[in-house]
């Protein structure tokens, strides 16, 4: 079997609904007020947690495209990270709109004060120069050597992510320690396919 | 004037207009724009509001008994409710036992017979920075104290809930060690505003509210108030506390409601009540720093947190 860009192009389009149709739901629940009693951290939770999933798909994705017969993917893999910074663009709105009503100051002192808002918050900085070297035209501008290194620091954002889900787990850090396990998994992947063929580029 | 059967409203329509305009002031973003948008369930409303401290509002029973923190239930704050079908609150009895002139087990219906049940409206502040008001029913907890009759020696009180993995599925994991102890000084448990619960708007207590006996402390965090109660151990140490076990750095003996001291992973500063948008200033003791500042003065409340 293989799959052929053809194919995937012409998916892209229900790929791409199908990304945006959590969000859709989780604004209609909440404004029909059917995330519970205590709505805004539920929405808050359920977009935190989609990002982490999006981010390690995007990991996912990259390693399947590796395959020779599954090459094509690696045509979502961009769109597949864009939605990962649009959910967590939405999370880090609900905690300063929904939460705190713009209340600066005390945000502010919130992300110093802390840990696991300061390594939330740092992780999102850190996407963003990877939301801004994703065209094509960037990647040509900045040469592909000097791209792949920005990119590498998706792998650095998966692990502030982590860490910020682990320091506001409360008493079972189960959840947290899965997504790390399966990180562990895909980074281990990488580095024995690098040794083994360091001619490839892996990122 | 000539009216277009276009123009007139359809009658479901018409009739389904209270329903349209409660669904949109019931949305969290109606309430941006409505404070009074809340419906409660209950009947004794009334009863209740004037026992209300001036700018709070009761929670509706839908929201006091479908969010809440008892792990024994499972870790989700819609667990206690979907999983506590199971639980039997009844027949119930609670052992005293240590340092009291009479120890023993004693019946629920023994205990509440020989006190008055009154109507107590507390705020509740949980660590995670989120409270309700609630109306409670239940009798001070110095009435049970001075039916067991402590002795001198007697300085703290330690209370235990059920252990019962084959009715609380959050039992049979041990994201907490079991069964879960709570305590308090002799005075915090004299004051009067420490009640024992068994009901609240007028109901028994349900399952995943802590039935059919829990403490309340409303100048406390949450967790202070201990649910499903099913020993009572007078001692003259501090006695050990769960969540001061589990991390003491975060959780402290005492757990008093406080501003000003820093937690690291919820802000005190402000709280969510449920219900409204806004957050609000959390207050010292919870509000209730006339009744009870008195008891730790002198006393270090960073140190002793």
């Amino acid at each position: 079997m293989y799959l052929s860009s053809k194919i995937v192009k012409r998916l892209k389009p229900i790929i791409f609904i199908s990304f945006l149709i959590p969000s859709v739901l989780w604004f209609y629940q909440f404004i029909n007020n059917n995330l519970g009693v205590n709505p805004i951290d539920k929405l808050m939770d359920k977009l935190g947690e989609f990002t982490l999933q999006l981010l390690i798909f995007t990991l996912i994705v990259s390693d399947l495209s590796k395959l020779k017969s599954l090459r094509s993917l690696q045509l979502l893999r961009r769109m597949i990270g864009l939605f990962a910074f649009y959910y967590v663009a939405i999370h880090l709105l609900t905690y300063v709109f929904l939460d705190h009503f713009f209340n600066f100051s005390f945000i502010i002192k919130d992300i110093i004060k802390r840990p696991f808002i300061t390594f939330g918050f740092f992780g999102f900085l850190l996407l963003l120069p990877l939301v801004f070297t994703s065209t094509k035209k960037m990647l040509q501008k900045l040469t592909f050597k000097i791209w792949k290194r920005i990119h590498y620091l998706i792998y650095v954002v998966i692990l502030l992510g982590i860490l910020h889900f682990y320091l506001l787990t409360k008493a079972d850090k189960t959840e947290p320690l899965i997504y790390l396990f399966i990180v562990f998994v895909l980074f281990s992947l990488r580095i024995v396919r690098k040794f083994i063929n360091p001619q490839v580029d892996q990122f | 004037m000539k009216i277009l059967s276009s123009e007139i409203t359809p009658y479901k329509t018409f009739l389904n207009r209270r329903k349209i305009i409660k669904l949109i002031s019931y949305s969290s973003l109606g309430l941006l724009f409505s404070k009074s948008a809340k419906a409660n369930h209950q009947e004794n409303v009334d009863q209740y509001t004037n026992l209300l401290d001036k700018d709070d509002t009761l929670n509706n029973f839908e929201e006091i008994t479908n969010y809440n923190n008892f792990y024994e239930f499972g870790l989700g704050k819609e667990d206690p409710a979907k999983y506590s079908n199971n639980f039997q609150p009844s027949p119930w009895s609670i052992r005293i036992e240590g340092l009291v002139n009479s120890p023993g087990d004693y019946h629920i219906e023994d205990i509440l017979k020989g006190v008055t049940i009154e109507d107590r409206v507390y705020r509740l502040r949980c660590v995670e920075g989120w409270s309700m008001v609630i109306p409670w029913q239940g009798f001070s907890l110095k009435d049970l104290i001075k039916k067991v009759k402590p002795d001198n020696r007697a300085k703290y009180i330690q209370f235990e809930t059920v252990y019962r993995p084959e009715e609380m599925p959050g039992q049979l994991r041990n994201v907490l060690p079991w069964p879960y102890v709570e305590g308090l000084r002799m005075d915090e448990a004299m004051h009067s505003l420490s009640i024992l619960s068994t009901g609240l708007y007028g109901h028994n207590l349900l399952n995943q509210n802590g039935a059919p006996i829990r403490l309340v402390v409303p100048w406390k965090y949450g967790f202070k108030s201990i649910k499903s109660i099913v020993k009572m151990r007078f001692v003259d140490n501090e006695p050990t506390t769960t969540w001061s076990k589990v991390n003491p750095r975060e959780y402290g003996f005492y757990s008093n409601v406080n501003p000003e001291v820093h937690h690291p992973r919820w802000t005190q500063g402000t709280e969510r009540r449920i219900g409204e948008f806004y957050r609000r200033p959390t207050l010292m003791f919870n509000g209730y720093a006339d009744q009870v500042s008195n008891l730790y003065k002198g006393m270090d409340l960073k140190k002793f947190y």
